[in-house]
């Protein structure tokens, strides 16, 4: 298998405040982020608001400069690209936002949008082949290609997702960044949406670059996660063996903070505790808010071991390790 | 049309103003009952009546018809002026909200400089030193009234720019000319129709003020703020020279500012739902 989205190293800080520096702290959004998508694969990235996922989908995308670190699309490097260089090999990796109402341009015809990257990429063709492959595109995500005269504000949320995914298909991406495709989608929709994105991937053998909060839509879709908590990844490995055997408190916290869908199942005891002192400042960035801290982890640097987590006093360790 | 009217009733009454004042300017020629320059000493000072409308002035000429040819030019100066404004600032509010950075910080200084300076004595001061003409006068006002487009279009530029169908774009490598052309600037074409629409009602406004100070339009070429100057001479014996021009004046940008709030309600999604 060949690596087709790999990071090494990433750091982004936000500075805060313009011109005056002195107001508040700035924002560690990632710090020393490292993960490696193999093709026809998903990586989930999970964590809460604010954890850097978004950063991390548009670092990915190079719509975003990372302060250190570097990312390969295939076996290039690309973090020192720029200009025309680095359009020209936008066509390996495309994106699909969160908000399908924002996502699509409001003055622009359906098939407009979705035909952009084609003039970007094969700007030889003509415009008939141009609404041809459009048209076989939608057809592909599920639309009716009579639609594509029409603008966004005429389709619905799960009709504007399927268009975006159909804009960033168009120019044969092997990798799609999807960052929270579906949290913006009823429930009956997201499904839709969930099960399209499986089809496509069979198809095509794409990778997929997924960002979530939803821990159950991850584990329908994923091959792998990358828990993010503060910027740092926490815990990090197949979906089955992070889900079923968590190592690190607060994926366990995450697992257990899901919604329970049958009344007789009670939520377990809030292992988040009261606290909500945010993110410790050194050492461990979750200590504040963990149940099994302890006065170590004021010190430890909070990177991810050989086994794939981040914690001092892991959980579920067995007698034999 | 009609509910149209109902629920935008400012916008509906400010267009139906702006559109019998177009119109009249466009048809005067063929609306004006006499020649507007034409003398006739027989009939100085007429009140209004039947035969003139709204009287007549110091040299007998028809004051209705006058006006009609003063609508020409008032309006003429509006468009025009607003013409410029509108390309110098779309230019420059475009490329500073589109690069940011240190190059939108220069460029905003200076509109700020710029924007220090009283308008109408700028104004005042160019046209001392030119010719005073309806040409020069369209040109002056034009090149003192961008800085308003130009911040309006950097700002809906710099928020348009974080918008996820211009980061879609952006991902897939649409040049930077195509990014503007395509997604910036038809999606802040709204406000900037708005501020355009108030911004003809500013220049008409300048222009009668120009023109009242012998500084616009020069006689015998009639202008709203030329009649108002004659009329100001004589305002104890013929209201009507002053009433109906300052009248005119009044209506155009009363009309001109219902169509151009209105057009901002209309843009505005808040009130939209």
């Amino acid at each position: 298998m060949s690596s087709v989205l790999r990071a090494t190293g990433l750091n982004k800080t936000f500075a805060a405040g313009g011109m005056f520096r002195a107001i508040g702290a700035d924002k560690k959004a990632v710090v020393d982020l490292s993960f490696d998508l193999q093709a026809g694969q998903t990586l989930a990235i999970v964590g809460e608001s604010g954890s850097g996922k978004s950063t991390v989908a548009r670092m990915a995308m190079q719509l975003l400069a990372a302060d250190s670190g570097e990312i390969f699309w295939g076996d290039e490097e690309v973090t020192h690209l720029s200009g025309s260089a680095l359009r020209s090999r936008r066509r390996h990796i495309q994106m699909v936002f969160q908000d399908p109402f924002a996502s699509l341009n409001p003055r622009m015809k359906i098939w407009e949008s979705v035909a952009e990257g084609l003039k970007v990429h094969q700007p030889s063709l003509s415009r008939g082949q141009r609404r041809d492959a459009v048209a076989a595109v939608l057809n592909q995500c599920g639309l009716d290609e009579g639609g594509m005269d029409r603008y966004p504000h005429q389709f619905s949320g799960g009709q504007r997702q399927r268009i975006g995914i159909a804009r960033a298909l168009i120019v044969e991406p092997k990798v799609l960044v999807l960052d929270e495709p579906v949290s913006a989608l009823d429930v009956s929709v997201q499904a839709q949406i969930l099960n399209l994105l499986n089809d496509i991937q069979k198809d095509r053998g794409l990778s997929y670059l997924f960002i979530s909060h939803d821990l159950s839509v991850v584990r329908h879709i994923a091959d792998h996660v990358a828990v993010m908590f503060a910027g740092h990844v926490v815990e990090q490995g197949a979906v089955a063996d992070v889900f079923g055997n968590c190592r690190h408190p607060y994926t366990d916290a995450l697992l257990k903070a899901r919604p329970i869908a049958h009344p007789d199942e009670r939520s377990p005891v809030d292992t988040l505790a009261a606290t909500d002192e945010g993110v410790a400042e050194s050492g461990c960035p979750f200590r504040n808010r963990c149940t099994v801290a302890q006065s170590d982890c004021a010190g430890f640097d909070a990177r991810l071991n050989a086994q794939g987590f981040a914690c001092l006093h892991p959980l579920n360790i067995t007698t034999d390790e | 049309m009609i509910s149209f009217a109902r629920s935008f009733p400012l916008m509906f009454i400010g267009g139906l103003i702006v559109a019998c004042v177009t119109l009249l300017a466009l048809l005067a020629p063929w609306i004006a009952p006499y020649d507007p320059s034409e003398i006739n000493v027989k009939v100085i000072l007429l009140p209004p009546s039947w035969e003139h409308w709204c009287g007549t002035d110091t040299l007998g000429r028809d004051v209705f018809s006058r006006m009609l040819y003063g609508a020409r030019v008032s309006l003429a100066v509006g468009f025009v002026a607003v013409g410029i404004s509108l390309v110098i600032g779309l230019i420059l509010g475009a490329v500073a909200g589109f690069s940011g950075g240190r190059i939108d910080g220069v460029m905003m200084r200076l509109t700020d400089m710029v924007l220090c300076f009283p308008t109408f004595f700028l104004i005042l001061a160019v046209i001392a030193f030119l010719e005073p003409s309806i040409w020069n006068i369209m040109i002056v006002i034009g090149l003192t009234s961008w800085m308003g487009v130009t911040r309006l279009v950097r700002a809906e530029f710099l928020s348009l720019r974080h918008r996820e169908f211009v980061m879609a774009a952006q991902g897939l490598g649409v040049s930077s000319i195509r990014m503007m052309w395509r997604y910036l600037l038809p999606n802040a074409m709204g406000p900037v129709l708005v501020s355009a629409v108030l911004g003809i009602a500013g220049a008409v406004l300048v222009e009668s003020g120009l023109s009242f100070l012998g500084l616009g339009v020069q006689p015998p070429d009639a202008s709203w703020g030329n009649i108002l100057t004659e009329g100001k001479d004589n305002i104890q014996i013929a209201w009507w020279l002053s009433m109906f021009p300052g009248l005119a004046i009044l209506i155009t940008v009363l009309g001109y500012n219902l169509l151009g709030e209105g057009l901002r309600d209309y843009f505005d999604p808040k009130l939209k739902s």
